[in-house]
């Protein structure tokens, strides 16, 4: 079937891993029921083709671009697809994350959860391949088709638990919002044909649009991309189709999934469109900006740990399109090595955003698990149960907050590096608005620090507060190994900043043609810019905190001594603690939901002084249900009311209306 | 690697060290005398540290290694801090490991050691001072961020020892810019270090503190760690205050040996001066609430912002 090259290119192999994943889906379906089966070989199988495609996708970021063309489908409509940089980066990133959760999901599905083990992992790993398709097709019809799987088949898995009816309402409204956003993709790819009705993206490469259509592709491709991504306001499905999702699975969506559309909108403006404007970088930059305040802040509020995560995938998701606006403008104003220096930052935020949130979705999953509780006010005290995951999570918690010398903090430095030049951009008014976007990126990653304390402090630390919690167990080895992954991920993405930038600085180069300045930095310093002096250096960072620590426990130990007692809290004399003394995750929230009250539609119950038993409840709700969707919605309803007039429900009256249709026709037509 | 380099991050981070305690006694003793009482001795924090080492350890029987390895990580990031900023010379070892933006994150990472520590045993007050610490925190280190972006964009680096040079060696004049910003910084200096009118270095009162409130379950050698990381965090803030706002006087790699050994009775006579004006601010100044905490430091937000509009708009 493959028509051009001899010999296997890197993208026939992609190809082929690929199905050789959906070939591992459709294995499940032989013993759907038998959880060995699935669960002990076809997932860590899985987990091993990850690991190849990561491989090969990464040795392609040095090759050229291939294409070959596929004659499978419809007649005469042939798949086209190709591998340059930008995919096998995104390749790499698909199979490096998915290698991890799969070995995770190995040790983590068990049968009785609504759909059977063998579907599930036909769905699992449909999903996985058409991601992969995604990232690979080269004309419009194949995107679309992968697009859709990929959309299906997630919708599947957070619907596995289909028996509750408030997941099944989560499921609904995922499926709804990536339809309108799949609507807009497609109207994008109408348009960018431009008037050659060739559906190929290398004939959407040649077309030149004038530059009102142009705008239109690309405010229309952000629409669609940006629904798929969580971008505020079209991220309501998020929190809830994210948490509703097996815990592998969450981690899927929101640590790869989203990359997708970060993809697209990528390949769309940088390659497709080409020739972009500066102002077109204002509106992600303004909507990116929003999202990360927004989900941060949202994320402070929650109560439960897998919806608080999936708000922090909203504050990242808009700190990935600030980077992506800024790019745009610097790129419109002629500044190619400023472009190229955020379209790195957005890209290393992207990569470690797959792993950092990956990481702890499965640490989730993992005390979701082993305690059945999903609600932070009934967790706590669980790094004594579970020391593993309570470790690896606290590696994730602490990428995610964005500290040195973790991963996190190198993508947010280089993002702030790119603000800081900010000022060079020649429109006036706009030059100096810019730098205070690093304002508020700095806030969400202050903000970000806080969520995580919360998160880690009230699942980990302290005392349980619930007496099951005694009973809890630590992850199995196969978890173990996951979740080991992901965290080493982290620590290495930390630590050789400068190496992995060079990768980038190549993708961005084939995608954009502008390259970062060449430096002569030596291989453990990151110095992307000559012109300023800026470096940073993960590795001395961290061996000198590390020297300090160990000098300072050695000194302590032998001027003086290591003796210590245990004893029973402090607590300041006043005895009689117990688990409910803690702050709860609401406790915990209330300075975040003081301080930015009016973004949330908080409806409170408190009570009054007489109250025999006195409850307190506190229900935070998103102001864009209120303000948006519920209006929008009736909106629909009342349309559509308005149409089913039409619907008289008896025979003759619809023989009228084919018979007045054929007249006007012919009418037409005569 | 220089000789003279290797020598004077050696030198600045044992200064630091040394130094950091006394810096904090000198504040204390103003304090006292501003307020007529009798001022305790200068060595006061040292003898502190020492006692507090020699104790044995009493832990929690629910602490998690946490709890015991975050006075350490703790201690070493503040030490870390001492070496990256110029305090005496600009020719440091580590200039290039880390620059104005990983010093903040530095920053970050021990409060958010801090917090986790005090969260570890689960009692009231330390989750309280746990969320106020965080609290403060998400204010005051964007504002830190603004106050060091202005002082970059000024002298086009984020490396702190080159902008230290670059702003050392400008023409003498006003820069509004920095003006706001030195208010900032100022504000957020009193925040992150647990002063008036944020918190109240001296105070026990259950319902008003945040940072003794996290370290109520630490004990003996852990205990010396967290306090004297505590006085090192006051040293550095005084110490970056120093770098961006009064940056003359500091040794650059030209002036070699002799005016390292110049710039170390000016360091001196700087910590004097601003832990003078310090006890001084604390005096005049009554604490906050809680909730009005945030305001304070949005006033210094606002007012890094501004400054650093002041400087696109004017260039200054």
């Amino acid at each position: 079937m493959f028509v051009t090259s001899p010999i296997p290119s890197s993208l026939s192999v992609l190809l082929a891993l690929l199905s050789v994943w959906a070939l591992i889906g459709v294995a499940g379906l032989l013993r759907p029921r038998s959880l060995t089966l699935t669960a002990r070989r076809l997932f860590p199988l899985g987990a091993i083709c990850g690991l190849a495609i990561a491989a090969f996708a990464a040795t392609s970021l040095w090759s050229p671009a291939e294409q070959l063309t596929l004659h499978i489908g419809l007649p005469d409509l042939p798949m086209h697809m190709r591998l340059d940089a930008l995919s096998g980066f995104f390749l790499f990133l698909l199979g490096a994350a998915s290698a991890g959760i799969s070995i995770f999901g190995a040790g983590y599905f068990r049968s009785g959860q609504g759909t059977p083990p063998g579907l599930l992992c036909l769905q699992y790993h449909i999903f996985l391949a058409s991601m992969g398709f995604v990232l690979l097709a080269d004309d419009a019809y194949a995107f679309m088709v992968a697009w859709e799987t990929m959309a299906l088949a997630s919708y599947f898995l957070v619907t596995a638990q289909h028996q509750r009816p408030e997941i099944r309402r989560a499921g609904f409204l995922y499926l709804l919002i990536a339809h309108l956003g799949a609507i807009g993709i497609l109207l994008s790819f109408g348009v960018m044909q431009g008037g050659s009705w060739l559906f190929t993206f290398d004939a959407m490469r040649a077309a030149t649009l004038p530059a009102g259509w142009a705008a239109a592709a690309f405010l229309l491709a952000l629409f669609g991309f940006g629904a798929k991504a969580g971008l505020v306001p079209l991220h309501v499905w998020l929190p809830e189709a994210h948490p509703a999702a097996p815990s592998p699975v969450s981690a899927l969506m929101s640590g790869v999934m989203l990359k997708t559309a970060v993809y697209g909108i990528l390949r769309v403006t940088f390659d497709l469109l080409g020739n972009s404007e500066w102002w077109w970088g204002l509106v992600p930059l303004a909507l990116g900006l929003f999202s990360a305040i927004f989900g941060v802040v949202f994320a402070a509020a929650q109560t439960d740990m897998k919806r608080l995560l999936a708000f922090s995938s909203i504050e990242n998701i808009g700190i990935i399109f600030t980077a992506f606006g800024l790019a745009l403008i610097f790129q419109g104003v002629s500044l190619p090595a400023l472009a190229a220096l955020a379209l790195v930052a957005l890209l290393y935020h992207s990569l470690n955003h797959a792993f950092m949130k990956s990481l702890l979705f499965l640490g989730t999953g993992a005390v979701l698990h082993s305690t059945g509780e999903r609600n932070l006010g009934r967790l706590g005290g669980l790094i004594h149960r579970m020391p593993w995951v309570a470790w690896l999570s606290l590696v994730g918690a602490l990428a995610l907050a964005g500290l040195p010398p973790l991963n996190g903090f190198v993508s947010e430095w280089l993002l702030l590096q790119a603000f800081l030049f900010s000022p060079d951009v020649p429109r006036t008014f706009i030059n100096m608005l810019l730098p205070l976007g690093a304002a508020l990126v700095a806030l969400a990653a202050a903000l970000a620090a806080y969520v995580m304390v919360k998160f880690f402090g009230v699942i980990f630390l302290g005392q349980a507060r619930e007496p099951a919690l005694a009973r809890a167990h630590d992850a199995g080895t196969l978890e173990r190994i996951g979740l080991g992954w992901l965290a080493a991920a982290c620590v290495v993405l930390g630590l050789f900043p400068a190496r992995v930038v060079a990768l980038l600085g190549t993708v961005v180069e084939q995608l954009t043609g502008a390259s970062l300045p060449r430096t002569d930095a030596p291989w453990w310093l990151l110095a992307p810019l000559a012109e300023r002096q800026a470096s940073y250096s993960a590795l001395l960072f961290f061996v000198v905190i590390a020297v300090i620590v160990v000098a300072t426990v050695l000194v302590v130990r032998t001027l003086y001594h290591g003796r210590a007692q245990r004893v029973p809290p402090w607590d300041c004399g006043f005895g009689g603690l117990n688990a409910r003394m803690q702050d709860t995750a609401e406790g915990f929230g209330q300075p975040i939901r003081r301080l930015f009250g009016s973004f949330f539609a908080m409806t409170r119950e408190l009570p009054s002084p007489f109250d025999k038993a006195p409850r307190y409840r506190v229900a935070v709700e998103d102001r864009f249900w209120r303000g948006l969707y519920r209006p929008l919605g009736a909106l629909v309803q009342r349309a559509a009311d308005a149409v089913a007039w039409v619907q008289q429900g008896r025979i003759a009256t619809y023989l009228i209306y084919s018979f007045v249709t054929l007249v006007a026709l012919l009418a037409l037509v005569l | 690697m220089k000789l003279l380099e290797v020598l004077t991050q050696l030198i600045e981070i044992i200064a630091a060290l040394a130094v950091a305690p006394v810096f904090l006694g000198w504040v204390n003793q103003c304090r006292a005398w501003l307020q007529n009482r009798s001022a305790p001795s200068l060595l006061l924090p040292y003898r502190n540290i020492r006692k507090l080492f020699h104790k044995d350890a009493v832990i929690a029987t629910n602490a998690s290694p946490l709890f015991r390895l975050a006075p350490y990580i703790v201690f070493g990031a503040m030490v870390t801090a001492a070496g990256i900023i110029p305090s005496m010379g600009t020719d440091l070892l580590f200039t290039n490991a880390a620059d104005a933006i990983a010093l903040v994150g530095l920053f970050a990472t021990a409060r958010v050691f801090i917090s986790l520590a005090a969260m570890d045993i689960g009692t009231a007050f330390g989750s309280l001072g746990a969320r106020r610490e965080m609290m403060v925190g998400f204010l005051a280190e964007p504002a830190l961020l603004m106050v060091v972006f202005v002082a970059s964009l000024i002298s086009a680096t984020t490396a702190l020892p080159a902008i230290t040079e670059s702003l050392g060696t400008r023409d003498l004049g006003l820069y509004p810019s920095l003006a706001f910003t030195a208010v900032a910084f100022t504000m957020v200096l009193l925040a992150e270090n647990a002063r008036i009118p944020i918190d109240n270095p001296s105070t026990h009162l259950e319902l008003t503190m945040i940072h003794e409130a996290m370290l109520l379950e630490y004990s003996a050698r852990h205990l010396a760690l967290m306090e004297w990381a505590s006085a090192l965090k006051l040293f550095n803030y005084a110490t970056i205050g120093f770098a961006l706002f009064v940056p003359w006087g500091v040794s650059t790699a030209e002036g070699g040996p002799a005016a390292l050994m110049a710039s170390v009775p000016l360091l001196l006579a700087k910590l004097a001066i601003a832990g003078a004006a310090l006890a001084v601010l604390e005096t005049l100044s009554a604490k906050l609430r809680v909730f009005r905490a945030p305001e304070f430091l949005a006033m210094a937000f606002l007012l890094a912002v501004l400054g650093l509009l002041v400087h696109l708009l004017l260039g200054a």
